[in-house]
């Protein structure tokens, strides 16, 4: 079984070849540079030092969403393009499960979290049960207090990991009532390693998709999609 | 053609278009798929570049996939993958720049990024197989107004351009004053064919003591104040008029300038290029300027003026055969120079 795996969801770009129970190669870059910029020379180069084929894969596996808008439809873009040569399936993995898959094991909650600006976060609740990965909360675009109140309900220690640790840092201090702990630099992004794994076991349950039809969750409208409903709503109240 | 054929896959998506096309040897057009997102963009009186961007993302497999079909082509088989890389709307662009770069990847063929304005010009190439350079191109579009000079293929002078907004731009502007909806272009030419031009005096879209240059701000804004001026003085004014007025302000000064440019720099060839080039109004004006003047004029169907992935087809041929590629690191730019 063979897994190419892309993440550029975040600030992170990520790709990674998964090849029988192993992950072959993964390269991940966290620089200023456009994803559009890092995100094929890395693939390439993944490929040229594995002496491998993209050819050669069973699957193109994404970052679902949410996520920047743009970093997801440039991983989207890649994968089709990609899946759509070699005729391979696709699997879309939620980005914040993805993330939470890192802390494989932990028994505490697992609260990933996505800066979504308007002082919102892409988040999520997870855990592991005798390790099985286990999703308390689907994934959510919800404002940081919602979350952490969610958290201090359950009572239970908690992890935190994402980009939008350094954005939050200070409110969830503020905030949080049990124990907590921010995941470490190795364990704190988006990892196409994790993303791929996690693949593996969608795929197993069947989950996959045709390339034409992959496309993103955004978990939020446009703004301009926003706004119109708004101005639909308001139209509709006055006239009632 | 003695040589092998070139056989190129082109991807465009630099706005509200998701369109693929295959061409042979950047002339014929074996295939061309356009999916237009219009009808979605119209809800909002003009393109919105988020929502735009994720039709893209939803559409470009299948058009692509289709115009491979209908090709009766494999990937295998192609010699390139062209692609618009700018100017253009940077979310809708990086859709066509991913996925193009992908499958050049995959397929391990030659990568050749696109300007989309060389794709407007060269869409004059498709159904005129005796055109070559040099020849002056009028391009006008809802992102450009460009009087350019075609040295050879592949090499441009910028005689003219727009201080301010595009001329389809005003177009669309001047459409929604009216309440004529989006796209305002079509829409203006309609109306101006019952109306009488010479009703309302508009002002000239050109510059003060700068002959080669545009401007349709400044014409815009008088629209918007005769509009404004008639409305507070419970004037009535006939659409059609204004509509008929408006064009002629815009088609006169594109025509002068243009006859301006060719005589300049001593041409009898003109190919005009861009959306706006299907304007019914502006395709008689220079029709008979270039009778007059002994011009040869070439005006592509309709099809090939708006956005389309044939004329980038035609541009990525000329870039290809002269050696242009480029690398998985190809970015969007959304401002693209010339």
């Amino acid at each position: 079984m063979k897994i190419l795996a892309i993440d550029s969801s975040g600030l992170v770009a990520g790709a990674a070849i998964y090849e029988d129970g192993i992950i072959k190669a993964e390269y991940q870059v966290n620089y200023k540079k456009t994803h559009s910029q890092t995100l094929l020379p890395m693939i390439d180069e993944i490929f040229k030092m594995t002496e491998s084929d993209v050819k050669d894969m069973d699957i193109v596996a994404v970052a679902a969403g949410p996520g920047s808008f743009t970093g997801l439809r440039i991983g989207f873009a890649t994968a089709k393009g990609l899946a759509m040569v070699i005729n391979s399936p696709m699997v879309l993995v939620p980005t914040v499960d993805a993330l939470a898959y890192n802390l494989y094991g932990n028994e505490q909650i697992i609260c990933p979290i996505m800066d979504a600006r308007r002082n919102q976060v892409y988040t999520g609740l997870y855990t592991f049960e005798n390790f099985e990965f286990k999703v308390i909360k689907e994934q959510m675009a919800v404002d940081i207090k919602e979350i952490i109140k969610k958290i201090n309900e359950i009572g239970k220690p908690v992890i935190f990991t994402g980009d939008g640790m350094p954005v939050f840092k200070e409110k969830i201090k503020e905030l949080i009532t049990v124990d907590y702990s921010f995941a470490p630099a190795h364990l704190s992004r988006q990892r196409a390693a994790a993303l791929a794994s996690l693949a593996l076991e969608y795929y197993e349950k069947g989950l996959t998709i045709e390339a034409d039809k992959a496309t993103p969750v955004y978990l939020r409208l446009s703004q301009a999609e926003r706004e119109r409903l708004e101005r639909n709503r308001r139209l509709l109240t006055k006239q009632n | 053609m003695s040589e092998k054929d070139i056989y190129i896959l082109a991807i465009e998506s630099s706005c509200d278009e998701t369109a693929a096309a295959v061409v042979k040897n950047g002339r014929d057009v074996i295939s061309s798929i356009i999916s237009s997102q219009i009808d979605i963009h119209k809800l909002y009186g003009g393109v919105v570049p988020e929502i735009a961007s994720r039709k893209h993302i939803e559409r470009v497999n299948q058009v692509i996939k289709e115009a491979m079909k209908e090709a009766n082509m494999e990937f295998e088989d192609l010699d390139a993958i062209g692609v618009t890389y700018g100017p253009g709307l940077v979310g809708a662009l990086l859709v066509g720049v991913s996925v193009a770069k992908a499958i050049a990847f995959a397929a391990k063929k030659p990568l050749v990024g696109v300007h989309h304005i060389e794709g407007h010009i060269s869409a004059a190439y498709i159904e005129n197989k005796e055109l070559e350079p040099p020849f002056i191109s009028l391009v006008v579009s809802g992102g450009h107004t460009n009087i350019v000079k075609v040295l050879d293929y592949g090499k441009y002078e910028i005689l003219a351009s727009t201080r301010d907004d595009a001329c389809g731009e005003a177009f669309d502007k001047v459409a929604r004053v009216i309440d004529l909806g989006y796209p305002g272009g079509p829409k203006i030419d309609a109306l101006a064919k019952v109306g009488n031009p010479y009703a309302i005096d508009f002002p000239k879209a050109s510059v003060k003591d700068s002959p080669m240059d545009f401007s349709f701000s400044g014409l815009k804004t008088a629209v918007i104040n005769y509009v404004n001026t008639c409305k507070m003085k419970h004037k009535t004014f006939v659409d059609a008029d204004l509509a008929a007025s408006f064009q002629k302000s815009v088609v006169d000064v594109l025509t002068e300038k243009t006859l301006k440019a060719l005589k300049d720099h001593d041409m009898k060839v003109l190919s005009m290029a861009g959306g706006v080039a299907s304007n019914m109004g502006l395709r008689q004006s220079i029709t008979n300027m270039c009778e007059e003047n002994d011009i040869k004029l070439y005006i592509p169907s309709p099809i090939l003026c708006t956005d389309n992935a044939a004329m980038i087809g035609a541009a990525a041929y000329y870039d290809f055969i002269n050696g242009k590629r480029d690398g998985w690191d190809l970015n969007a730019v959304p401002n693209l120079s010339f």
